[in-house]
């Protein structure tokens, strides 16, 4: 049985492109390697915080959809808390509403860079 | 004076206040899902400081006010709105 997760994590703001880059890389790894499936990524960039966490006031924010199964997302979080590089991170479990919405928002969002692009 | 009594006149007319129905928004505009990544929407259910303001001022239906109270706290935790703050409109 899979199910659809999405995690939001934030790296720290002392990291440069490519090392934001590396980690990402690294978690993507860590998913596809444990018979996971990535739907969706997505970059927001470095973002202001709400409030200070760890005394930094910005980070870069990465967001991962992707379809695995559920006896390894507790792996998945003792691998962010290990890592130095995330300040924070949440996995959310997507019901059929939430798939359903992230579904349009990634057909919005696709649209809007081609009429960019 | 044979006027007709059942004629009230007043100097001012009396402000008879029309209320305005509250409603869900969700129900009203089809949501399903109440997105906590997009801060700006959730800011509509906050005070100034931040609080998740009542149901009996929004007028969001129950079923919805529970999805709206849990996304307001994922997005307090990943620093998407402050958990207290003043002036947050």
């Amino acid at each position: 049985m899979l199910n659809q997760y999405e995690t939001v994590f934030i790296c720290t703001p002392v990291l440069s492109e490519p090392q934001v880059k590396e980690t990402v890389k690294k978690f993507k790894e860590i998913i596809t390697e444990n018979g996971g499936e990535m739907l969706h990524e997505e970059n927001w960039g470095m973002k202001k915080l709400a409030y200070p966490i760890q005394k930094k006031s910005t980070g870069f924010y990465n967001l991962f959809e992707f379809k695995v199964d559920p006896s390894f997302i507790g792996k998945l979080e003792i691998e962010f808390r290990r890592d130095e590089r995330i300040i924070r991170f949440m996995t959310v479990k997507l019901d059929n509403y939430a798939i359903e919405y992230s579904n349009k928002r990634k057909k919005l969002q696709k649209e809007k860079t081609e009429k960019e692009g | 004076m044979a006027q007709n009594s059942s004629e009230i006149r007043y100097l001012t007319p009396p402000s008879v206040e029309i209320k305005k129905k509250k409603y869900c928004r969700f129900k009203k505009n089809g949501i399903k899902y109440v997105d906590y990544k997009d801060p700006e929407f959730l800011k509509k259910f906050l005070n100034e400081q931040g609080k998740i303001l009542p149901r009996r001022i929004t007028g969001t239906s129950l079923k919805y006010q529970r999805k709206v109270g849990q996304a307001v706290k994922r997005a307090r935790q990943i620093a998407l709105l402050p958990f207290v703050t003043d002036m947050l409109k």
